[in-house]
Order: C-alpha cells, then structure tokens, then sequence
C-alpha cells in the first residue's frame, strides 16, 4: 500500500431543501480507486466541476468517503483518533494564499503548525527554519505576510505545510492567482520538495505546462478517472483531452499541429528542446530526401 | 469617441511617508473598438489604472477623458460614466446574489430606473451575449458551473449598456476550454457590437490569441505598448519585470537560433505552425 490509497471510492454531496429534508444527492466522487506510491509527483487534471478537489479533500481526511475506504499512510481517515496524525501525514495547500495566512509575521506564521502539535520550542525554530529556505523565503521571515506578492505567500503556505513534516502535500490549484512569475515561483519550489526533499507531492491545476514532470498523471471527468498514465502518454491524446475541456502544453499543441499538416514528429512531446531536435532530425532528413529542398524556393 | 488618460499619476496617502505613487505619469489613448490586453506583475498598477476609467478612483494628477470630456470635471455625470464603463471585477461570480439567474441580470438596469419591458429586453440580451440561454433564467445562479456563474455575472454588468468594457482577469481558475469559451465570447461582443475590451490577464497565451494591442505595467507605467507580436518581441524584459511570453515565443526564438528561416515573431500555434512549415520547405509541397 502506498502513501494515499482510495479503494472504490464515492462521495455524495446531500441536498437539502429550506426545510432540511433531503431534495437528492450529487456524486462527486464515483468509485475511484488509486494507490499513490511515496515520493512521486502526481498531477490531477480535470475541468471545473469533475470532482478533482473533492477527491484531494479525502486525502487529508476533510471529507470521507460515503461508500469506500481512504487510506494515508495506511491508517483509514475514518478512525477518529488518527485524524490528527494523517493531516500531519498529508498537509493541503489550497488556491487562494490569503485565506491560509494567519500570522503577522511571516515566520510566526509557518511556526503556527508545529506549535500546535506541541513541538519543543527550539525545535519550532529549527523547522521554520529550515522550510522557509525549501521554499527561497528564508530572507523574508521578518516580514509581514500583507506585504508579499501572490507566489511568496503562496510558498510561505507551503512552508508552513513543510514544517508538520508530511510525507504527502496536497495543492489545489495553487497558482490560479497567481502572475506568471508567481507561478514559476511556486511550482519551483514543490518540484524542488520533491526532488530534493522526497515528499510526495499531488497537484491538482490548470495549467498543462506545469505538470509535463510529473511522475503521473490522472484525468478526472464526472467524478471518475477518465484518463491514466505519464504526462507523454496522456498529452499525446490531444483530442481526448480536449473532450474533456481540457489542454495540452503549447508546446506538445504545436507539435501535434505539425503532425496533422504531414511533418514526422514523435508523439507527446512535451518540452521545446525535444520539439527543436525532433524539428533538427525532420530538417536534415528532408535535405536527404530532397537535394533542392537545400535553397526552397518558391516556384 | 475614446478613452484618452494625460499625465495621470495616482499617490496612495500622498502627503504622508507612506506615500506611494502606484501610477506614474501615464498618457494613453484607447480608441473605441480596440481590444486592448493590459499585463503586469502583482502590484504593478493595473488594478489602479482600470478603476480610473470608470471614476471609481480619482487622479492624484493629470486628467482622465472619455469621449473627450474630462470626467473629473464639476458637475460630470460620474453615473452614466460607470454604466458606460463597466467593471468587471476579479471573482465577478462571488457578486451574484439574486433568487435566480435572469433577477440577478435585471438587477442592474433596475436601478438605472428604466421601464420594466426594457430591463428584461436588456436582462435577455445580454444572456445571449454571454452564451446562457433561457433554460438557465429560473436557475439559482449558486447551482451553475464555475464558468457559467462567472458568464452569468458578466451578463450582470452587459445589461448596463456599457461602450466599453473592463475585465480583470475573467479567466482566473477556470479549466482550459471555460477559459477559451469566456474569451472567444468577449472577442464575439467587440466583433459585434464594437465594444471597446480592456482585459487584465497573467496568462500571456490567451493576451496573444485574443487582443490587438497590449499595454504591460511596471511600477506605475506602461513600459512596453504594441501589437502582440512586437511586445512579445522583448521577451527577456518582460521575465525582468515578472512576466514572460506565451510558450510558443519561447519555441520560436530556440528554432531561429538553431538556424531555422523562422520569423521568431510569430504569437500562436497557428502562426508558428505556418513558419515552421515554411522554414521546412513542405508548405508549397502540401499545396501542390
């Protein structure tokens, strides 16, 4: 068993008229299975609506399963008396950096987790510390969280996860509000948290560019897993994908368009030096094939 | 018949150490009918430019025209200004309020105390121009989609009548094609009705697909103002600034380097797809 594993999986939001009485149910969720090993970086994908940020809010034990079984780090998010130990397993960062902030200062603020967990003084210090610089803020620890721009705070809500010491983070669309720099910023930093510190890491986004690293890729649609693989293999089914409301990286987009107009690129590319060299191959394979096609001129 | 900003600087508590000065000496001319893209990093000035043009904040210095009246001016209709100008702010959707989709709408052109026939003739329309059709009027807007709610509210500032039309970032944490589906609309109303577009955005592949002009902020002034291509043009300064270009910039630069016979201008896929083919030589053998 992995660090999150959800067995057949649903969830039904209750509707309730004026009254309280039901009126129906939504299933958000619908029977989804998974198993997240520790230490890779998983991507979900999905329009607004497929069910994504439900699915990420069992993972941390805010919401449980109406039908089927969630396990973090394989203590079942039911039991009661683990709920503390599973949020400090699987900590979540959410969209909008200002309803997560709550000290005056910055370091006060990433501290805030551990205090809570009764953590020895000293130690507090040593682990704002040392998640502050995992995520380049360390020089702004005196400052006060009003004055940052969207990407800081967003990583000082990062740290501030970091210093419970997960083993998994969770991060619902966290640079939709972001400037692109903000989101350079902070995807960045959570590829860094992966990498260098092997924390699981499950990114829920938007934003096709920022997942092409990803170890794997789900796509949801309809509170299902519609689509499975690595960002190659699922960034190749472009038309899929795009069934879905969904993308692909303008990169892999330009190179599937080259493909329908006859050029022999490799499918789902995914980075622009894979694109340049697949173009590089097709250049030198023409001049091959067509000695005039050297000084094309236009007849 | 525009919008046309002279020598307009805004200070935040001016007189005080705190001064702060977010816009710095700007002129501008926005001519109508122009869909104009304005990007810029955090805290660069854009918020504060756009609620000038409605009135909403005043200039510390300089003058704001529209259509060649000065609204600051005694005595200028600063109401009709705002249903003319209309705002739509970041999260528009969190301002839905009303029992249902189409009351929600009407609520606007209510106030502007026009007859009831008109209210729903304009409620109705600007439905239509969003993409919600009747079957949503009896709807609570709190049961639409994200995109839908945020269309909805958009309808809301529509059915005002505006000539021209502010957006600050209509597209922030929608999926993919609720992105493109709001921005092919909003480029559908200025092609039909000629409505000036003015819309605030960090994502710089749909400011290329969408906009004629684009207008990029640093500290409190328009540092680079052009069509599409020429602005992205001078990518590297705009990652100095905390920007970029659209990923596809970024592709055709590496292939003019690599010696392709690209124009490392091009913006969208389309155009670069079309260079590329080009630069390979297969364009006229496709056609033959």
């Amino acid at each position: 068993m992995g660090i999150i594993k959800a067995q057949d999986v649903v969830y039904e939001y209750v509707k309730r008229d004026e009254e309280g009485n039901v009126e129906g149910s939504i299933r958000a969720v619908d029977q989804v299975s998974l198993d997240i090993e520790q230490g890779d970086f998983i991507a979900i994908l999905g329009h607004n609506g497929s069910g994504k940020s439900t699915l990420a809010k069992h993972m941390n034990a805010i919401l449980y399963p109406t039908e089927g079984c969630v396990w973090v780090d394989g203590k079942d998010t039911r039991a009661e008396e683990e709920l503390w130990n599973i949020r400090q397993s699987a900590g979540m960062v959410f969209q909008n950096p200002d309803n997560q902030i709550i000290g005056q200062v910055v370091e006060e603020d990433v501290g805030f987790g551990p205090e809570n967990m009764g953590v020895p003084t000293k130690e507090i210090w040593e682990r704002v510390e040392e998640s502050l610089k995992a995520v380049g803020m360390y020089q702004y620890r005196k400052h006060s969280p009003n004055k940052l721009s969207g990407g800081q705070k967003q990583r000082v809500s990062i740290a501030g996860v970091l210093a419970m010491h997960p083993k998994c983070i969770v991060l619902d669309e966290p640079t939709a509000m972001l400037d692109p720099n903000g989101r350079k910023e902070v995807v960045r930093a959570v590829r860094a948290l992966n990498d260098v510190e092997k924390i699981t890491v499950i990114l829920i986004t938007h934003y096709m560019e920022e997942i092409v690293h990803a170890d794997k890729v789900f796509v949801m649609d309809q509170g299902r897993i519609a689509m499975e693989g690595t960002p190659r293999e699922i960034f190749s089914r472009v038309e899929e994908l795009k069934a879905l409301r969904l993308d692909v990286p303008q990169v892999t987009l330009l190179a599937y368009e080259l493909q329908k107009q006859g050029l022999d690129l490799p499918r789902g590319i995914l980075t622009i030096p894979e694109l340049v060299a697949a173009l590089e191959r097709e250049k030198g394979s023409l001049k091959k094939d067509t000695p005039e096609g050297k000084d094309k001129k236009c007849p | 018949m525009s919008i046309v900003l002279e020598h307009v600087s805004y200070i935040y508590e001016a007189g005080t150490p705190l001064a702060q000065r977010a816009l710095d000496d700007i002129c501008l001319e926005i001519p109508n009918g122009q869909f104009v893209g304005l990007i810029g990093h955090t805290g660069s000035g854009k918020s504060t430019l756009v609620q000038h043009l409605n009135g909403l904040m005043k200039a510390t210095e300089g003058h704001v025209y529209y259509n060649g009246e000065d609204i600051d001016a005694p005595g200028y209709d600063k109401k009709k200004l705002r249903s003319s100008v209309g705002l739509v702010f970041q999260y528009p959707e969190h301002q839905l309020f009303e029992i249902d989709v189409f009351s929600d709408v009407c609520f606007g052109p209510k106030n502007l105390g026009l007859p009831k026939e008109e209210v729903e003739r304009r409620a109705r329309e600007a439905l239509n121009l969003v993409g919600l059709s009747e079957e949503y009027d009896k709807q609570s807007p709190f049961e639409l989609s994200g995109g839908q709610k945020r269309r909805a509210a958009i309808a809301g500032v529509l059915a005002m009548g505006p000539k021209v039309l502010i957006l600050d970032e209509p597209t922030a944490g929608l999926d993919p094609r609720g992105r493109e589906e709001i921005l092919q609309q909003i480029k559908r109303l200025q092609v039909q009705t000629g409505m000036t577009i003015l819309l605030v955005s960090h994502s710089m592949e749909d400011v290329a697909e969408y906009v004629d002009r684009i207008l990029v902020m640093n500290h409190g002034r328009v540092m680079l103002d052009g069509a599409p291509r020429e602005v992205f043009r001078h990518y590297k300064e705009l990652e100095e600034v905390g920007l970029a270009a659209p990923q596809v910039t970024y592709i055709m630069h590496a292939l003019h380097e690599k010696g392709f016979d690209v124009d490392a201008d091009a913006t969208t896929i389309e155009e670069a797809a079309g260079e590329i083919m080009k630069a390979l030589g297969r364009s006229e053998t496709l056609r033959n």
